[in-house]
């Protein structure tokens, strides 16, 4: 044993019950869960004095309805969830240069040089009675798609994906795949189609 | 004492305790790192619908949250969709106001980078969804975000 003198050492079994205490009320008082999304920019609000809204040209548009019954109306025609993403790629890509697809203008483009942009716009419209969860899928989808155009034209120009850019946080190169595939989603100013509830 | 210790020929040594708090003190800074505090008590429904091209949110000081669903309690406030803002329930026509102290909060540099988390539960009806957005329009709000759960696909 140590000299007559040594101070009485502190008992310390209570510290675990101490920091048990801690850990529980932690546990408790947190949460872990990260906050994911869809991130849109919203519209500034309307001006008093309406302005002629630009003339766009009806192949340039892209419309996508949703009624009540979260039915999807594409172009005149009753579509699947399922089959948005790929209908919207075709729109938007317009490979054949389809008289009834989006026109294409000439653009100079860093890295790409002169490329052809097509000046399509998606107009989406929902009725008051659409469930949150199918616009929300409508959304996904239409961003799935511009993202998998994305990430082709990245991987055939640079050999890498375009999230990959995204993440390593390559700015000219994101910007460029942007440019060539802006997602242009308008949504119309709501409406109560489709009968009342 | 001996009489007892007859039967046992080796009695086992117990177990060292003495680390015991190190162990509880580091699962407590972990929990303490990797967590947030909660913000509010859910007093609305949330089942969020589920997404693949999400992105996460960065810098929470500088989001907003708005919680939109069914009252969780049925029986006191119905089952028509409501909006919930902070701990309490709210109107459309609190929305502004509610963008506004929370401008006043944050620095005027910062202000641009206020994101607005929508928090919808997914059965929810979009009417309810397009007033608060409308409101958010005109409260110079733009930056919005549909949380959304992550999709587990499948290859």
């Amino acid at each position: 044993m140590a000299g007559k003198n040594a101070p009485p050492e502190i008992n310390a079994s209570s510290m675990a019950d101490i920091a048990f205490l801690l850990l529980v009320f932690f546990l408790v008082t947190t949460t872990m869960d990260t906050d994911l999304g869809l991130s849109r920019l919203l519209p500034p609000p309307l001006p008093d004095e309406i302005e002629e809204p630009p003339d766009i040209k009806q192949r340039n548009v892209f419309e996508v309805l949703v009624n009540s019954n979260d039915q999807l109306l594409v172009e005149g025609d009753i579509m699947q969830i399922a089959e948005l993403t790929e209908a919207t790629k075709e729109f938007v890509k317009n490979p054949a240069n389809d008289v009834n697809l989006p026109e294409k203008e000439l653009r100079t483009v860093d890295f790409f040089g002169n490329v052809e942009v097509s000046k399509q716009v998606i107009s989406l419209q929902n009725d008051n009675g659409t469930s949150y969860n199918m616009y929300i899928q409508v959304q996904n989808e239409l961003a799935r798609a511009y993202n998998e155009l994305r990430n082709e034209l990245s991987m055939e120009k640079f050999g890498k994906t375009y999230d990959f850019y995204l993440e390593t946080g390559d700015k000219d190169k994101v910007k460029a795949i942007r440019k060539i595939y802006p997602q242009r989603i308008s949504e119309a100013e709501p409406k109560n189609v489709g009968g009342s509830r | 004492m001996s009489k007892f210790n007859k039967n046992k020929e080796k009695s086992t040594p117990q177990v060292s305790t003495a680390s015991l708090p190190d162990i509880v003190f580091m699962l407590l800074f972990f929990f303490m790192v990797s967590t947030v505090m909660r913000e509010v008590d859910l007093k609305v429904k949330m089942e969020q619908p589920e997404a693949t091209e999400i992105k996460k949110l960065e810098n929470k000081n500088l989001v907003n949250y708005i919680y939109i669903g069914s009252p969780t309690e049925t029986k006191k406030y119905g089952t028509s969709p409501r909006i919930q803002l902070n701990d309490a329930f709210a109107n459309v026509k609190d929305v502004q106001p509610y963008i506004e102290t929370k401008r006043s909060e944050v620095n005027e540099a910062e202000i641009p980078l206020l994101t607005t988390s929508l928090k919808v539960d997914g059965d929810t009806e979009m009417g309810i969804v397009t007033d608060v957005k409308q409101e958010l329009r005109e409260a110079q709000a733009l930056k919005i975000s549909y949380s959304t759960r992550e999709k587990v696909v499948k290859k």
